[in-house]
């Protein structure tokens, strides 16, 4: 067993065999320089970690509902700061939240909202695997347009998702935080780089890191590292990371963007799809359109955040 | 607040996630280069960078892969990015 690597998030977690999240989660957590707190909303990393009697958090950790991760951390981030003002606590500790897509994109999105609006001091850590996994796979508003899933199945009349992704960064982006990056469990350098950033940041951060559901999406377990490094090959899921007011990427210049890892030349979005099953129907010739609609999609979306790049 | 609201860490509570595995990895000491980039990778923080013997620490060589079969769930991620292949996946 790894000591350094299960300093802070143990073995004996649950999650299935060759899931993306849990060497994002020790990453993000080896990078902390002071004492931690967690929080968590409900989600597979919740459920898969803390099954009773056992918790593979060494770290002091918290869970109460779904929708109320980013809440219950301004609480305890609050409670933290009156006792130090108090002298009951010295020294600095920092707080983090991890929540999957559906309790961060969907059922989180107002408590994050209003904690990133309040201006604590905490990071938020996102692992977006595209659905509500733990339960199923059904549809969340981070699933990729054209994906089957129980709820948006692929059939006659249908091929899949026919609604795009909600564009999560945007929306934090509008709250002028500090510091928002997004990354990808199969590029750990950059994700340690950003988790970094993001820990030392004063008052709100966040990360959207990519994590492959091997279950869900219908790909061998051994393969989450490939089909991760593709999305990111096929400008599916660009690495970058934005600073607005004070922001440290950039030692506080305004809402800048940067690119921080972009492939010399992008794949086609096919090579992406074709790796899981959950895309397996639109390689059916009457589906053809669909993968050229994503294309589009991917390209115009890159080409958004190069322009504000300003390079 | 009340006591039994919270859990300790306590490892001798883990479940032995090894049970899961069908599929084993196994490392060729010989072929491993040592650049343990399926480390962290590992779902499961279950491999470890170890010399076999003294001997070799001795002779200055660099420490190999080392799997915890106790909690490896045999995903098969370690041998998929294994670089020289030195990781294969067994029936067990």
């Amino acid at each position: 067993m790894n000591k350094e690597l299960t300093k802070h998030f143990a073995q004996g977690h649950s999650s299935c065999a060759g899931c993306g999240f849990p060497a994002a989660v020790r990453t993000i957590l080896g990078e902390a320089k002071t004492p931690i707190v967690v929080a968590n909303a409900t989600g597979c990393l919740e459920v898969t970690s803390t099954i009773y009697p056992y918790s593979a958090w060494k770290v002091p950790y918290i869970h109460s509902a779904f929708e109320n991760a980013a809440a219950t951390i301004s609480g305890v981030e609050r409670a933290y700061k009156a006792l130090y003002r108090k002298g009951k606590i010295k020294g600095r500790i920092k707080f983090i939240v991890f929540g999957g897509d559906g309790g961060t994109y969907d059922i989180g999105l107002q408590s994050l909202s209003g904690a990133l609006e309040r201006g604590h001091d905490f990071v938020y850590v996102c692992y977006d695997n595209g659905g509500y996994m733990n339960t199923g796979n059904q549809r969340s508003s981070a699933t990729p347009y054209g994906a089957a899933t129980e709820t948006t199945p692929a059939g006659k009349e249908s091929f899949g998702k026919m609604e795009t992704r909600k564009n999560l960064m945007e929306i934090v982006n509008a709250h002028r935080v500090a510091y928002a990056a997004q990354a990808n469990v199969a590029y750990l350098q950059d994700l340690k780089k950003k988790a970094k950033k993001a820990l030392e940041t004063e008052g709100p951060s966040f990360l959207n890191v990519f994590s492959p559901c091997q279950n869900n999406w219908k790909f061998p377990t051994s393969q989450y590292v490939n089909v991760a490094k593709l999305a990111t090959e096929t400008n599916f899921w660009p690495l970058y990371e934005i600073s607005a007011i004070g922001g440290s990427a950039y030692g506080g210049e305004n809402g800048k963007y940067k690119i921080t890892h972009e492939p010399s030349q992008p794949k086609p979005i096919a090579e992406f799809l074709k790796t899981q099953g959950r895309f397996k129907h639109l390689f059916n010739e009457k589906n053809n359109p669909v993968i050229d609609r994503i294309q589009k999609m991917v390209n115009e979306e890159f080409a958004r955040i190069v322009s504000l790049t300003g390079e | 607040m009340e006591e039994g609201a919270i859990i300790k860490h306590n490892i001798k509570k883990a479940p032995k996630t090894g049970e899961w595995r069908y599929m084993k990895p196994e490392v060729d000491k010989e072929k491993c280069i040592g650049c343990s980039t399926c480390v962290p990778f590992c779902p499961e923080a279950a491999i470890d960078m170890k010399h076999e013997t003294r001997d070799m620490k001795q002779k200055n060589k660099k420490p190999k892969a080392d799997i915890d079969y106790e909690y490896c769930k045999g995903c098969g991620v370690c041998a998929e990015v294994c670089p020289v292949k030195a990781i294969v996946m067994r029936k067990k």
